[in-house]
């Protein structure tokens, strides 16, 4: 049952993007910058949300240090294509470097797994929270990416169609590998660490895994953003970023990918409406998260619990 | 199940999305000019951006009193980017494809405005930065425009202020590792202090926001400078000034563009006395429209004196409508080369004029506290 | 040698702030097992309340006199105290028995919105305002080592603090209900214990704590600003971790630690850039070692 609605996912997701390409090319929507800009920005928002879904949701561990994994795969990725054509000439390139960012960011997501074994809630909480703050620090003083300057005239090689590709993919990826036979030991995780360790399935493993696969897509994110902002800066990925996302995962009920999905289009969205109270955007954006919060922590899209899990 | 969440969740998304899609207006006027502005007005700079806008309102106010430019009352429309990278995108997006803007104003901080800059090159509509001093800015092409000095200029001035005037033989550099504005301009004044004959005594970076820097003062104490560089921004600059004190750290202090603001003497008062910077005009300068900036300014604002933002956001207005008067037409393509072929502007913060390279050439003056206010000292012309 | 004693007072002054901070939210973990993060916010509000304070309390009994400076200092810790049990009241409680994470997102909301609210024109503005001076400042040179009254200040204040917090811990029948309700809360209310008249108070002592901090914290740096909690807060965060979160005096522990750490390799010219890492960087060394914190107790987990 699992396999098919991962399946119908595909094929929407297939769909989509086919449309999606279609659409970048015509006038009053694909050709407005604006639309295009905050659609694009949706996608990758997805690609976040879905991947940080893994590790706080199906896995049920607490990490507040997304942002770092998605600083690695977006700086590797743009000075990847900036050596390699510092003219913007080579779209070829772009898979190439978006994967060479997200096996970076995986490696990241190893490192920052790994200590965070012995850790439980709160502790890993901060724990990776300072990972994401160290990376933040250590980009800032690179002179090779260009330190508090920023990295700048990355080329445009994000379309709308590669958007939606690869959050297709990762979304199936990710969908798929949860509701696996492999799979069930994240949510065993997260239900009952020590139940599960007690029927032998290797925890720290899957953690770690998580992590890694987590990280990994968040890579590509990252990837995908650098070359559609066209310039990056540290203070873009600090612990506010990591927040966004966080809240993302929170609002789409922890482990439902279709929420998480919704949730993640939705705040994307939700500045650009608020602009006209531009004055008090933030504040009604704070308010939003404490009242959601209050009245429905399970999530906007959560309408059936989940066996064994916790409201 | 997942398809009945899908289901459930296509329609507040698809309905979220469509209204995204309509929008709120956005037509274009045809009895105004549009204008757009993006500054970060919530948010950790939210003092800059801040400043900045108002220094742009006061000038759009003033000129659409005066009857508009070409016969057409001006229109600012601007937009928040909370300090956020990424947001810049956005907000410049929005203007450009949306709300329809001739021409964008914006922004203080380089890093934004690098963000903006391809964007606005690709759409050929002019940018004009207040204050972005990082050369890199105009660079990304020829529709960009910054109406200050950039810090390769001002790194100069100071050091040559270092060497000549203060007489120093070894100074100590207090970067903000967080500012690329900082970084920039502490990188060209140790290459002409250097090139000068002087040493570096020590090189310390803080963070922008920090509360206590005893720990790398402290370092510089030790190194025996004959007075210390700190390229920052006034908040931080006031604290550094008063615990260097506290730690007995006498010599002179000098700064860049950045102390420029009435803060600086509110939170470091004696701590500051005695010390020097550089910057783009003086306010206590005897010229009428000075003068007129700083009374207009404070009635406007309820009694606040205009800092170095607040006068660069004023003057970029000014240099663009100058620029939309002398194309006659609010083209965008007009306007740009208008803009570019500036000999003379007379602003607030000196006479600009564009380079080749659309920088302003403009005279850079070292102003001293005295008496806990800014006193003229000299000025450097390029 | 100058330089290291130099260092070292640097490193205390800051550190004892921290500590007093970290005393706020390890106490408040200490009950509710949750991280407040709207406690660097009320920390801010401390500062500002004191600021607000101080033209009418000066008018009473003059410029920077000690018992206008106490009297600043009770008003701005009961303002806060009213303010945090408020925050209690309205945001958490009512998410009492729902999951952790739901409660911490809660309270990144409440900090979000604390922050951007006070930024606003009409509030605080988000400009740096100046911090009166509240109590006269001597200055004292001892060879080529500077320090000044506040810097003796800070830390025995938090002494003190630390002192009166142990004893009503430990020795009073408030404390002790407070630790009952840490142990077990269910228990403790089979045992007639209000558990939320002791949340509130939890709550209403760890806001004065922040108050406090807040308060000497901009007379050490006279510069208030909404975001001023923020990076301080985040730093205690770490310390209340560092020496075992819901520990007292691994608070402070924790707190001069990372204090002192910090000033001493911030002055070194080639790490000071990395200071805002250094932090966490210890953080996670001590927790890799040590998983519980300094002085904390590992517990085990009960099946």
């Amino acid at each position: 049952m699992f396999t098919t609605g991962a399946k119908r996912w595909l094929l929407l997701g297939i769909a989509l993007a086919v449309g999606a390409s279609f659409m970048a090319h015509s006038p009053g929507f694909g050709m407005n910058r604006y639309y295009l800009g905050v659609t694009i920005d949706a996608g990758i928002a997805i690609i976040l949300a879905v991947s940080l879904n893994l590790i706080n949701g199906h896995t049920g561990q607490f990490s507040l240090g997304h942002a770092g994994f998605m600083a690695v795969g977006g700086y590797t990725a743009a000075k990847l294509s900036l050596m390699v054509s510092p003219a913007g000439e080579a779209a070829w390139f772009f898979p190439i470097a978006l994967l060479a960012g997200g096996l970076l960011a995986a490696l990241a997501g190893l490192l920052v797994g790994i200590p965070s074994l012995r850790l439980r809630g709160d502790y890993l909480a901060i724990v990776t929270l300072g990972f994401g703050e160290i990376i933040r620090v250590v980009v800032q003083n690179m002179e090779a990416v260009g330190a508090a300057s920023g990295l700048k005239g990355i080329p445009k090689y994000t379309t709308l169609g590669w958007t939606f590709a690869l959050a297709v993919v990762t979304i199936y990826f990710i969908t798929t590998l949860v509701n696996s036979t492999y799979g069930r030991g994240f949510i065993a995780v997260h239900d009952d660490e020590v139940a599960a360790e007690s029927m032998g399935v290797p925890t720290t493993r899957y953690k770690v895994t998580a992590f890694v696969i987590g990280a990994f897509f968040a890579g590509i994110a990252g990837g995908l953003y650098a070359h559609h902002k066209q310039f990056l800066s540290p203070t873009g990925f600090d612990f506010l970023k990591s927040i966004d996302i966080v809240v993302m995962v929170i609002l789409g009920g922890m482990g439902r990918t279709a929420g998480v999905i919704a949730a993640a289009v939705i705040l994307t969205l939700l500045p650009e409406f608020l602009r006209a109270f531009s004055d008090y955007r933030m504040i009604i954006y704070a308010l939003l998260i404490i009242l959601l919060m209050m009245l429905r922590p399970q999530g906007l899209f959560t309408f059936k619990l989940k066996k064994g899990s916790q409201a | 199940m997942l398809a009945r969440l899908l289901s459930r969740a296509a329609l507040p998304l698809s309905l979220s999305f469509a209204l995204f899609l309509t929008g709120c207006g956005g037509g274009s006027s045809e009895s105004t000019i549009k204008v757009g502005e993006f500054a970060s007005l919530t948010g950790k700079e939210a003092t800059f951006g801040t400043s900045s806008h108002e220094g742009t309102l006061l000038a759009f106010e003033e000129l659409n009193a005066a009857g508009g430019v070409l016969g057409k009352k001006l229109e600012l429309i601007t937009e928040d980017n909370q300090t956020k990278p990424g947001e810049t995108a956005n907000a410049v997006n929005k203007l450009i494809a949306k709300d329809n803007v001739v021409a964008i104003l914006g922004e203080v901080a380089s890093g934004r405005s690098l963000e903006a800059a391809p964007i606005c090159q690709q759409s050929k509509i002019p940018m004009i930065s207040p204050a972005s001093t990082n050369p890199k800015v105009t660079e990304t092409g020829d529709y960009i425009f910054r109406v200050c000095f950039i810090d390769p200029f001002q790194g100069t001035v100071m050091a040559n202020f270092a060497t000549n005037t203060l007489k120093a033989k070894k100074i100590a550099v207090f970067t903000d590792v967080k500012s690329d504005y900082s970084k920039g301009l502490a990188k060209y004044f140790k290459e002409k202090f250097v090139a000068n004959g002087g040493t570096i005594a020590a090189e310390l970076d803080f963070n922008g926001g920090d509360k206590d820097f005893k720990g790398q003062l402290t370092a510089i104490k030790s190194s025996n400078p004959d007075g210390v560089f700190v390229p920052g921004y006034y908040t931080d600059v006031a604290l550094i000034c008063i615990q260097a004190k506290q730690l007995g750290l006498n010599v002179p202090m000098f700064g860049g563009d950045g102390w420029e603001s009435s803060t600086l003497l509110e939170i470091g008062k004696e701590a500051v006395e005695g010390n020097y910077f550089s910057t783009h005009y003086a306010a206590d300068a005897a010229t009428d429209k000075v003068k007129n900036f700083v009374e207009a300014y404070k009635k406007r604002f309820g009694g606040k004196v205009p800092d170095a933002m607040a006068a660069l956001g004023y003057d970029s207005a000014y240099f663009l409508a100058d620029g939309i008067k002398r194309a006659a037409t609010a083209e965008p393509a007009k306007i740009r080369e208008a803009l570019a072929a500036t000999k003379e502007f007379d602003a607030v913060t000196g006479k600009i004029a564009m380079n080749e390279k659309r920088d302003a050439v403009k005279s850079a003056v070292i102003l001293q506290v005295k008496g806990g206010a800014f006193k003229y000292v000299e000025t450097v012309n390029p | 040698m100058d330089w290291l004693l130099q260092q070292s007072i640097n490193g205390l002054g800051l550190g004892s702030i921290y500590a007093l901070i970290a005393l706020g939210y390890t106490m408040v973990y200490g009950i509710l097992r949750f991280i407040n993060f709207a406690h660097s916010d009320v920390l801010m509000l401390g500062a500002f309340s004191a600021f607000y304070l101080e033209p009418q309390v000066s008018r009473l009994f003059g410029r920077e006199s000690v018992v206008g400076a106490i009297m600043i200092v009770i008003l701005a810790a009961g303002i806060c105290a009213v303010l945090g049990m408020l925050i209690e009241f309205l945001a958490y409680r009512p998410l009492r028995n729902r999951p952790r994470l739901t409660v911490l997102i809660t309270a990144i909301g409440v900090s979000l919105f604390i922050e951007f609210t006070a930024q606003h024109e009409k509030v605080f503005s988000a400009k740096t305002q100046f911090f009166p001076r509240l109590l006269p400042e001597h200055s004292f040179q001892m060879g080529n080592v500077f320090f000044n009254s506040t810097d003796l200040l800070v830390p025995v204040v938090t002494l003190l603090l630390l002192a009166a917090m142990w004893f009503i811990v430990q020795k009073t029948r408030i404390g002790t209900a407070m630790r009952a309700v840490s142990y077990n809360q269910q228990a403790a209310s089979l045992m007639g214990v209000n558990v939320n008249r002791i949340i509130s108070f939890t709550f209403g002592l760890g806001s004065a704590l922040a108050a406090i901090a807040g308060i000497l914290y901009a007379m050490k740096a006279p510069g208030i600003e909404p975001l001023m909690g923020v990076q301080p807060g985040l730093r205690a965060f770490i310390a209340a971790v560092l020496g075992g979160i819901g520990n007292l005096p691994g608070a402070v522990v924790g707190g001069l630690v990372l204090g002192i750490l910090e000033t001493f390799l911030g002055g070194i010219p080639w790490l000071s850039s990395y200071r805002d890492g250094i932090a966490f960087a210890i953080l996670i060394l001590i927790l890799l070692f040590k998983p519980a914190g300094l002085l904390g107790k590992a517990t085990v987990e009960k099946v």
